[in-house]
């Protein structure tokens, strides 16, 4: 992990409230990031914002140089980075977590299940996956047809499903629904998103190993203060969402 | 080159720059940024006698140049600290100062025993102030009389420094400094965080599921400045001044204010680098003010030159 200042190749908005940013890194720092780490970055200079805001990864371009995030503006801090111009650059603190350890699992067939703006990590691991020869099913849900984003990136990859709960686009209803309804085959599931639609897909796929990834609102984001905890399954102990997570085994922590 | 070292009881500074307790771990994750023994000194987490596991989530917000917390004192307890922690600390050279908290006067005097074990530490911080538990801590800091007796229990318990460490959550600052310092008291640190609210909008309930927590960052350095000014002038032990300092000419402010030294928290959080940069930046801004050495900028707030 290490601090580093990177210049924003290009900012563009590609669906409501919701930015997509390219981000000149040095390639030797790039080369070390795993799907489902984060990068922590600081909304501004100057002492009016003092926390950084942590953004998942959603995508590396190895021979651009370019790593991209993808965020919704939410509160205040968000709304100055959504203004951000190219030629710009942000201060950040990559690559932070742990991410999706994929290296070290046999899969045959991943079943990722992203909700909001918990879908772009899930593009990222969606390309290592593939990269691997693994097929790659996807299960996209949002709120409203104006949210939705990147579907077609991961149609490229595989079989890709898409929900809206209002049924503006796609299936209506939520992701659990399609998994009810579609008679999904695959070994491993991955997800990402609110922790509503994360205990609900705990729920529905108990029989299966799976990972998921959570958020919370971080203070350092590297370790040291404690704020971003989850309880562990057996509620003995927290793990930091930060430094154990933000990805955890669906079975390892209580949500 | 300036002399920035200082010297104050049971602490051989080579610098007056430290992490504050709870911003800082037990500095593994800061030791990945620079090396810990540029480091005037480290004020580790909270230990209580036992495991702590703290608060529920939300546990911080953002706020107008600042921040609120309420984690809730979460540590592994005392024995694990010593154990495991306090040994990868002994790896630098760089005093180590022990934030000591419990709900109860024995938990404090059990903590502090506790700590004679280990050669680790230099000096104890007693945490009579966190606002952020619901029993214990913050009532000891907020009641002269029992500020007193919890500063002579673990004093007596100890065989190190004690630096009580005050809220400033009270009406008068000064009345508790003055009790702590009868009571034996090697020092202050000043000043904990205030205690604040955010309310959620969307939610229309307090946004921290504590509902209260501490407001720290440099929202509250003038409070700081404000109270170390007046306890300065009322004790002669020396103190450890900490509240939203992110910059060397906040540093010196706090030194002309009366501090002897001082700790960085809330910013370390924006910039992992913060304490190493100040600490390379400080005899700049030492001789930009005309001072020789960080000794000969303490106090000197207070109109005497």
């Amino acid at each position: 992990m290490k601090v580093c200042e990177a210049v924003i190749d290009d900012i563009k908005q590609i669906a409501r409230d919701t930015m997509q940013v390219n981000l000149k890194v040095e390639a030797n720092v790039l080369q070390t990031i795993k799907p489902g780490q984060f990068v922590h970055i600081q909304v501004n200079n100057g002492t009016e914002h003092m926390l950084r805001r942590p953004i998942s990864v959603a995508n590396i371009d190895q021979e651009r140089q370019l790593l991209t995030i993808v965020f919704k503006v939410f509160g205040q801090g968000t709304a100055k980075l959504a203004v951000y111009q190219a030629g710009q650059s942000i201060n950040l603190l990559i690559p932070c977590g742990q991410g999706y350890p994929i290296e070290e699992l046999q899969i045959k067939k991943a079943l990722l299940i992203g909700g909001g703006i918990g879908v772009p990590p899930l593009y990222y691991l969606a390309r290592q996956l593939a990269k691997k020869n693994i097929e790659v099913i996807s299960l996209l849900g949002f709120q409203t047809k104006a949210d939705v984003f990147y579907q077609q990136n991961f149609e490229a990859i595989g079989q890709c499903f898409v929900t809206t709960i209002d049924g503006s686009y796609g299936y209506k209803g939520v992701v659990t629904d399609v998994i009810k309804q579609e008679n999904l085959l695959f070994d491993y599931y991955f997800s990402c998103g609110p922790t509503a639609m994360l205990r609900a897909v705990q729920a529905e796929l108990t029989n299966y190993p799976g990972y998921i990834s959570l958020e919370e609102r971080m203070g350092c984001g590297i370790g040291a203060c404690y704020a971003c905890v989850v309880p562990s399954k057996d509620q003995a102990t927290y793990k930091k969402i930060c430094q154990d997570g933000p990805v955890f085994q669906a079975n390892e922590v209580s949500i | 080159m300036s002399d920035l070292t200082v010297q104050l009881p049971g602490l051989d500074l080579k610098n007056p720059i430290m992490p504050a307790s709870g911003c800082f771990s037990f500095g593994r994750e800061y030791s990945k940024f620079y090396c810990l023994s540029q480091l005037g000194a480290i004020m580790i987490k909270a230990a209580t006698a036992d495991k702590r596991l703290g608060n529920a989530t939300p546990r911080v917000a953002e706020t107008h140049a600042g921040m609120l917390n309420a984690i809730g004192l979460q540590n592994p307890g005392v024995e694990a600290i010593i154990d495991h922690e306090l040994p990868f600390l002994q790896t630098f050279d760089v005093p180590v100062i022990a934030n000591v908290a419990g709900s109860t006067i024995e938990e404090y005097e059990s903590v502090a025993r506790a700590l004679k074990r280990t050669e680790a530490i230099s000096a104890i911080e007693l945490n009579i102030s966190c606002p952020n538990v619901k029993e214990g801590g913050v009532q000891f800091g907020t009641r002269p009389e029992l500020a007193a007796e919890v500063t002579q229990r673990v004093k007596a318990a100890s065989n190190v420094p004690v630096y009580v460490k005050l809220s400033p959550n009270v009406t008068d600052i000064v009345e508790i400094a003055q009790a702590v310092e009868q009571a034996g008291a090697d020092g202050l640190t000043m000043i904990n965080t205030l205690t604040g609210m955010k309310i959620d909008l969307k939610k229309r309930q307090p946004l921290l599921a504590n509902q209260v927590g501490g407001l720290s960052g440099p929202a509250i350095k003038p409070v700081a400045i404000r109270m170390i000014y007046q306890v300065y002038q009322a004790v002669t032990i020396p103190i450890i001044g900490m509240g939203g300092i992110t910059s060397t000419d906040d540093v010196i402010e706090f030194l002309l204010a009366g501090a002897s030294a001082v700790a960085i928290g809330t910013a370390n959080f924006k910039n992992p680098m913060i304490c190493s940069e100040i600490i390379e930046q400080l005899p700049h801004a030492l001789k930009k003010y005309h001072f020789a050495s960080v000794k000969d900028a303490i106090g000197k707030g207070h109109g005497h030159g």
